[in-house]
């Protein structure tokens, strides 16, 4: 598997992926400046956490307006797996390659803390190594993880199966406890919790490891 | 008045600046004439208390600094110390006291920042934040404010500069309302042959200014830091800085970046006294002088004089000595991360810092005497009266073993900080492997099986009934926490607070706490690498409790072999190593149960903390013991608590027929002690390894159950002391 991670400004959990990755599929990915306006032949495409620009202007607004956004439009277009992971997610919402908007978490904190996740849909290359309904612990770090979606278009993704991870109980404020989204194509994935840190006995859960052996194995 | 001008320096403006008139003639002396107000302000913030240490700086050099692992000392930036394989762990902790107090939130954030930038100043990648807080009594009006804004400026600004924030303390006593202090440690792994340091060399040398640009902030911010708090201190908040996280996350990566190459000569962090102390120190301890243009500072305000543009203490900025002819190379890599870079000038060998500003000298000062020569004094003292100690509860207690118990596990100093520390990314780079809340933080080291045990530690009570014995303590508990996780202890850092170093009781508090650390140091073969002062600690002359914080850093050399306090399941056999007998004077039950702040703090010997201590290691090490944790704050009954929470699984504890006072025995806090949880068949053998090694150790009693029996009372369930250990802090902020 050829996989890339984007560093935008500001990016602070590249090495967490790049690491997580590495175990997974035996290759170091290709780390890929924000400013680069092409990517090679790729199987897939990652967006690590972090803080892009600060979150100054909204989250992910500005890295969203970066000049390699485009060249990752067209090639999920195309069909190539990205995954966008907390910052990653935010970025992949607001360039309209996800529906809706990561809104201030509820409690208006920030949240660091292991959380519970039901796998809510086992039908992608992200979520097959894992049973559905399954129950998984991943740790969340976010300030902005409160996703809403007008009631039409959380319908069209309940509808079409869309939602890969919902947390367990009430966390950030999240419609439908939803931690997790796929894109209509089913290639592009952005969630909250961070299924890289969750990889290692040391790390406090191993529940992250199948979302990156089953892009290894889809993804070959 | 243009800046250059001597003639307006009046007896006022030196008083306002902090200085003595003997100050002020000493100036006058090693220039030959008066200063002009430009030099008046770089004199000022180089001699505050802040800068030079005037105050403590003979008794500091009673600390051990020297250890065949210790690879730089004090003086420096941060502390560099050896952990093998060619790497090396660099840290150090300061104080951002004052600030906090006028503004929580940018107080402390920059203080965060502040002390991530002398770690990566010196070539460490950040891997870890520790926070020490110490804030007034929960129910004074102003604590829940500054709670409030404190934990927010930390969070916001190590959450997105992506450096985890992993343990630290928090506790609350009277004195501390009206001068909080938030003291912030930062650890970094750098390679041993790539550290960096601030000796500026090489004559021609360019000098370049690299990060965020000039503002008016924060000028007089040392000064500041160096006076008493009054109540017209409020007036002083344009003093405080203005934290920019993402700018400061860009200059740890552009500066890594070009520190990958071999471009650097010399490093400095623009820290309090920004511009000023920077150069002056780089200048100072390379031993040149440097010529610098100041038309050429990148500025954010128009109109500034080379008096705000020297004292500005804007955050994340950093001054560079390049190797002539690397400027592109290094532009190249900070205009990539979006930073500022200009060359301001080169350096020198003339010894003498010359600074220019619309083509006019604007100021030419020696650089030795403004970094060196600045006044120290030997204050006077005045010893803390002795007092007595309290063994046991002599008539009734006020309550039953049962209800003291829960009164101490919801009490603010022992209570849960989750409140806290969760509003802290304390997991990025995936490599905490203890997180808060245990003994000591564990963050492995990148890609080996090692990893770095990190606590802050200091009993201000204890310090503030026994000075000599309080400093002492902080060391011991530090070195013990350390102990209890599988760690090898390595250095400390410290950050000294204290009250107005002018009045002799306060001196003889400072004195009496370095020489008990220094003591406990030595002993304990546990140096100090890097530490800071901050003094005039009071409001409106009521001081703060003396409070030494001690920084640890230990090794761990197998991750495999870490171990924890969570009691791992049903039928382990409880230990304790070492005595009880009874030692209630200044202990926490004193306070909360009794309602008395009395007696003489529990000694420190050192002999038998490191026989103990050095015996728990053995058992870690050769895999005998399933759980540690080191008996502090609340005595046994709090600790064997503590273990039962964290594994989520009961206890019974028989109270020995012998104790002469159960409350004694339970509460009591006595130091040099550990609890351990081993399967039953390992105890004959531990006993003996004891007697071999003249170690005391008792069985106490087995895990179990999901309540807590402490002897024959009724016992205390899980969930019970679940909810009323982690009430205190959610229940105070959400109070109306």
């Amino acid at each position: 598997m050829r996989a890339a991670i984007i560093t935008f400004p500001g990016s602070n959990r590249e090495v967490d992926l790049a690491r997580a990755l590495e175990a997974a599929t035996g290759h170091r990915p290709l780390s890929v400046w924000h400013k680069e306006s092409e990517l090679p032949d790729l199987d897939l495409i990652a967006l690590p956490g972090g803080f892009s620009y600060g979150d100054y202007l909204r989250c992910g607004a500005v890295a969203a307006r970066s000049p390699i956004m485009t060249e990752i439009a067209r090639q999920a277009g195309r069909g190539v797996a990205v995954i966008g992971i907390c910052n990653g997610f935010q970025i992949l919402t607001e360039a309209g390659l996800l529906p809706g908007v990561l809104m201030r978490n509820k409690g208006l904190a920030f949240l660091c803390k292991p959380v519970t996740l039901e796998v809510a849909t086992r039908q992608s290359v992200f979520t097959s190594g894992y049973e559905a309904g399954q129950e998984v612990v991943f740790p969340v770090a976010h300030h902005d993880g409160n996703y809403t979606i007008d009631a039409e278009g959380q319908k069209r993704l309940e509808d079409e199966d869309r939602v890969a991870f919902r947390y367990k109980g009430e966390l950030n404020g999240s419609v439908g406890r939803i931690a997790g989204i796929l894109s209509t194509g089913r290639n592009v994935l952005g969630l909250m919790p961070h299924p890289e840190d969750a990889t290692e006995p040391l790390q406090g859960s191993i529940d992250g490891k199948p979302l990156f052996a089953s892009l290894a194995a889809a993804l070959g | 008045m243009t800046s250059s001008d001597s003639s307006a320096i009046t007896p006022k403006t030196v008083a306002e600046h902090g200085l003595s008139s003997t100050e002020f003639e000493r100036i006058k002396e090693i220039l030959g004439r008066a200063p002009n107000l430009v030099e008046l302000g770089i004199f000022s913030v180089m001699w505050s208390e802040h800068c030079s240490y005037k105050s403590s700086r003979r008794h500091l050099a009673k600390f051990p600094t020297k250890a065949p692992w210790v690879v730089q000392g004090p003086g420096e930036n941060a502390g560099v110390v050896d952990i093998g394989d060619g790497q090396v762990v660099v840290f150090k902790m300061e104080s951002h006291n004052h600030p906090s107090y006028i503004e929580p939130y940018q107080g402390a954030a920059t203080g965060v920042g502040g002390i991530m930038r002398d770690i990566f100043t010196m070539g460490a990648r950040p891997v870890a934040v520790l926070d020490a807080l110490r804030f007034g009594e929960p129910r004074h009006p102003k604590t829940r404010h500054l709670i409030s804004g404190v934990v927010a400026g930390i969070g916001g600004y190590g959450n997105c500069v992506g450096v985890p924030t992993v343990g630290g303390e928090c506790t609350f006593h009277a004195s501390f309302n009206g001068n909080i202090l938030v003291n912030a440690m930062c650890v970094g792994i750098a390679h041993a042959d790539k550290v960096f340091y601030a000796r500026a060399a090489g004559v021609g040398n360019p000098v370049v200014y690299v990060g965020a640009k000039t503002g008016r902030d924060g000028i007089h911010g040392a000064t500041m830091a160096s006076a008493e708090f009054t109540d017209e201190t409020e007036a002083k908040r344009p003093t405080v800085q203005v934290g920019d996280p993402f700018t400061e996350k860009l200059l740890i990566e552009a500066c890594l970046e070009l520190m990958a190459r071999d471009c650097i000569v010399a490093i400095q962090d623009m820290g309090a006294a920004g511009l000023t102390s920077s150069s002056f120190e780089m200048a100072a301890s390379g031993g040149t002088g440097i010529e610098m243009d100041l038309d050429q500072v990148p500025l954010r305000e128009t109109g500034m004089t080379a008096y705000e543009i020297m004292l500005s203490e804007s955050q994340e900025r950093m001054l560079i000595v390049l190797k002539a002819g690397h400027e592109d190379e290094a532009r190249a890599i900070f205009e990539k991360w979006e930073l500022d870079f200009a060359t301001v000038g080169h350096v020198t060998d003339t010894g003498r810092m010359v600074l220019r500003m619309g083509g006019e000298v604007v100021a030419d000062l020696p650089v030795a005497p403004v970094s060196g020569a600045s006044p120290v004094y030997d204050r006077p003292t005045l010893p803390s009266p002795k007092l007595l100690p309290i063994m046991g509860v002599t008539g009734a207690p006020p309550m039953d073993v049962r209800e003291a118990a829960l009164k101490l596990l919801g009490s603010p100093d022992i209570a849960s900080k989750r409140w806290l520390y969760e509003q802290y990314d304390h997991l990025v780079r995936g490599d905490t492997v203890q997180r808060p809340g245990g003994d000591a933080a564990v963050v492995r080291v990148d890609g080996s099986k090692k990893g770095l045990a990190l606590t802050t530690d200091c009993t201000p009570r204890y310090c503030e009934a026994d000075p000599f014995q309080g400093g002492m303590q902080a060391v011991a508990e530090a070195w013990r926490n350390l102990i209890a996780v599988g760690a090898r202890p390595l250095a400390i850092t410290n950050c000294l607070n204290f009250g107005n170093p002018e009045r002799p009781r306060i001196m003889g508090q400072l004195v009496a706490c370095i020489e008990g650390m220094a003591e406990a140091c030595r002993v304990l073969d546990f140096p100090v690498v890097s530490g800071n002062v901050s003094l005039y600690n009071e409001t409106d002359g009521r001081p703060i409790q003396p409070t030494p914080n001690v920084g640890g850093v230990g090794l761990i050399d197998d991750l495999a072999r870490m171990t924890g306090l969570a009691l791992p399941g049903e039928g382990f056999v409880i230990l304790m190593v070492g005595e009880s007998a009874g030692w209630l004077g200044a202990s926490l039950y004193m306070r909360e149960v009794m309602g008395r702040e009395e007696g003489a703090p529990p000694p420190v010997d050192l002999t038998y903390e490191k026989r103990n201590g050095l015996f728990v290691q053995g058992l870690i090490h050769d895999g005998l013991v399933a759980a540690v944790h080191d008996i502090a704050d609340g005595g046994l009954t709090i600790a064997i608590a503590e273990m039962c929470l964290a594994g989520g699984i009961g206890a019974t504890l028989e109270v020995p027929d012998d104790a002469t006072s159960p409350q004694g025995w339970l509460f009591g806090e006595e130091q040099g002690r550990y609890v351990l949880a081993v399967k039953p068949e390992q105890v004959a053998n531990l006993r003996s390894r004891g007697n071999e090694a003249g170690v005391l150790v008792r069985e106490i009693g087995r895990s179990g159950g999901d309540a807590l029996n402490l002897g024959g009372h009724v016992p205390i369930s899980l969930d019970e002391m679940r909810r009323v250990h982690e009430a205190f802090l959610p229940d105070l902020m959400q109070a109306a």
